[in-house]
């Protein structure tokens, strides 16, 4: 225990340099919302890994894998090919050069400017307040929960420090500040991965018989689970299954495609000089995202030889943690791996959770203070105030994230993920795409699109998708049954139905409405006039 | 066929195009490492400046 506390305290020191130097180096609004736009390609791809991979990606993805098996590398794929390719070839480089055509700091500002109107700046900025600080709340209990039983603290008073030592580096180092402490933070995070999934290989005789022994365990699969379509953990799930459409839909669709749409993520294409520093990025992103996530899930799958063959559990890995998956990770660490190692997989979970909550509550803050209240409500005549008005609006975020971190079940961490996404996905996707690929959507068509992907997300969450609408609650309440639709609606995520609907709500209404200005359309895409 | 102990192709395929997917990245980095080194000068964003003016 003093080890780990000696581990702790470095780990934390060499954070709160790094903080401190953000903040030496914070001289203006640039450099504290889009770190001064001249970010090293190291630091920006490792602080965008960082911040989309939390500790319920690799404590959550890992017990999903051990629940379903290595199928999920699907998604591993999907996070490097629409999380790095897509997003910094694709959307990055545009969103770097439109963003900084339009002096944007914010991913809000940047949509408000690109359509030239403070109210869809204000709204969307609107969306992030409301909705983000459930996720943060999520990422604020899962890590709480791991220091109160990593150290023996009150489940409040961990999430009372926690929350403390992120906001000190947040409020003072700004997005410059965020971004260096995540460069660390993935660092440490890939290091551990990767020494998890050598350790793992090497103890079960490399790669090859570990995928084999894992074969030969299909005939331990829950009958349970058989009946809806799981058929072993080195097979698909059967196809149109229960499972089938949950992983499609829900880890596939869901966390793939919806990473694209996440607020923090999309500002840090603003933090880089040119193009050229994004195409060195990709590399990097590319082998960490490939390194965290898929060392999760091979990991979690394998987890079930390990337990299955050591005599002490004998027993598949959902059974050993008595049907809760996110103690299957911890589990598995505890009686498989050297004592060191515990050490080090604490800082990965550290690291995990604080490089997310870090930029949670940087862009909840400048959504707040600057997109908000400075933007939306002052009409943007109060410039000077900028630093100070987001750096109130991180508190208020903060504080609103903490009252619903002591307040929501523990059960709670997958839901509000889902729903974080759900709502990205189908509200800001379609406008962000229209504004970096259609110079034909309007003013109109973004509106339209953003009522619609939220109406209709939380109408899905709340009376369709059984596992959100069973938590929430209402459709119980108000049609005493826990979803409106047959099956298999009831297991589609609603990403797949409602961010189409978007879509197509976005071209249709600006095919019949107003365009915006010739001139400024050539301005926001640098062409020579009615190119 | 059997690739890396894993009979099903749906599994493999997702475990071979996972690598495959970073080893693109790499290669598009170091292909393009001194590519795209144009950057916005102050004069470029004079006109947004105005527009919110």
């Amino acid at each position: 225990m003093l080890t780990l506390t000696i581990v702790v305290i470095i780990y934390l020191s060499v954070v709160g340099f790094l903080g401190y130097c953000g903040y030496r180096r914070t001289k203006s609004a640039l450099d504290y919302l889009v770190a001064g736009r001249d970010i090293h390609p190291f630091v920006m791809s490792i602080s965008y890994g960082a911040s989309a991979i939390s500790t319920s990606a690799i404590i959550g993805f890992g017990g999903a894998a051990a629940l379903f098996g290595l199928s999920l590398l699907w998604l591993t794929l999907l996070t490097v090919l629409f999380g790095i390719i897509v997003a910094f070839i694709v959307f990055g480089k545009r969103t770097r050069k439109i963003g900084h055509r339009l002096d944007a700091h914010t991913f809000p500002e940047f949509l408000g400017r690109r359509f030239k109107s403070r109210f869809i700046q204000g709204a969307s900025a609107l969306v992030i307040f409301l909705f983000m600080p459930l996720y943060a709340a999520v990422v604020l209990i899962g890590a709480a929960r791991f220091i109160e039983t990593t150290f023996f603290m009150n489940f409040n008073v961990a999430l009372l420090i926690y929350t403390l030592i992120i906001c000190a580096y947040v409020i003072s180092g700004g997005l410059k500040g965020t971004m260096y402490i995540d460069a660390f933070q993935g660092t440490i995070m890939f290091i551990g991965m990767i020494i998890l999934l050598a350790i793992t290989y090497l103890k079960l005789g490399g790669v090859a018989p570990a995928h084999q022994a894992l074969s030969q365990l299909a005939t331990q699969v829950p009958d349970k689970l058989a009946r809806i379509g799981h058929l072993g953990w080195t097979r698909m799930p059967a196809l149109g299954s229960n499972i089938w459409w949950t992983m499609i839909t829900t880890f596939v669709m869901g966390v793939g495609v919806g990473v694209l749409a996440q607020p923090y993520l999309a500002v840090r294409f603003m933090t880089v000089k040119s193009a050229k520093e994004l195409n060195r990025a990709v590399g990097m992103g590319g082998v960490f995202f490939l390194c965290i996530i898929g060392a999760a899930f091979i990991v979690g799958a394998l987890s079930n030889v390990h337990f299955f063959n050591d005599p002490k559990f004998g027993q598949i890995s959902l059974a050993v943690s008595g049907g809760n998956i996110d103690k299957i990770i911890p589990l598995y660490i505890n009686s498989a791996l050297p004592a060191w190692f515990v050490y080090v997989f604490t800082l990965v979970i550290l690291s995990a959770a604080m490089s997310s909550s870090g930029s949670q509550f940087q862009a909840l803050g400048a959504a707040i203070g600057r997109d908000f209240f400075e933007r939306a409500i002052l009409g943007g005549r109060h410039n000077k105030y900028t630093v100070l008005a987001t750096r109130i609006g991180i508190v208020l975020g903060v504080l609103f994230a903490v009252i619903l971190g002591y307040s929501l079940p523990g059960n709670i961490i997958a839901v509000g993920t889902a729903i974080f996404f759900g709502i990205c996905a189908s509200v800001f996707l379609p406008s962000y795409i229209g504004a970096l690929f259609w110079k034909g959507m309007t003013k109109a068509g973004v509106i339209a699109s953003m009522a619609v992907g939220f109406l209709g997300t939380a109408f899905w969450l709340l009376f369709i998708h059984q596992k959100e609408s069973e938590a929430l609650g209402l459709c119980k309440f108000i049609f005493n049954k826990p979803s409106l639709a047959p099956f298999p609606w009831t297991v589609i995520d609603a990403i797949a139905v409602i961010m189409p609907i978007s879509f197509v709500t976005a071209v249709l209404v600006s095919l019949f409405t107003k365009k915006l200005p010739q001139e400024h359309i050539d301005n926001c895409f640098n062409l020579k006039p009615g190119k | 066929m059997t690739v890396l102990g894993i009979a099903d192709p749906g599994v493999w395929l997702a475990y071979l195009l996972s690598i495959l997917s970073a080893v693109f990245c790499i290669v598009y980095g170091f292909v393009n490492w001194n590519k795209g080194d144009e950057r916005i000068q102050p004069e470029d964003i004079k006109w947004v400046k105005a527009e919110i003016k």
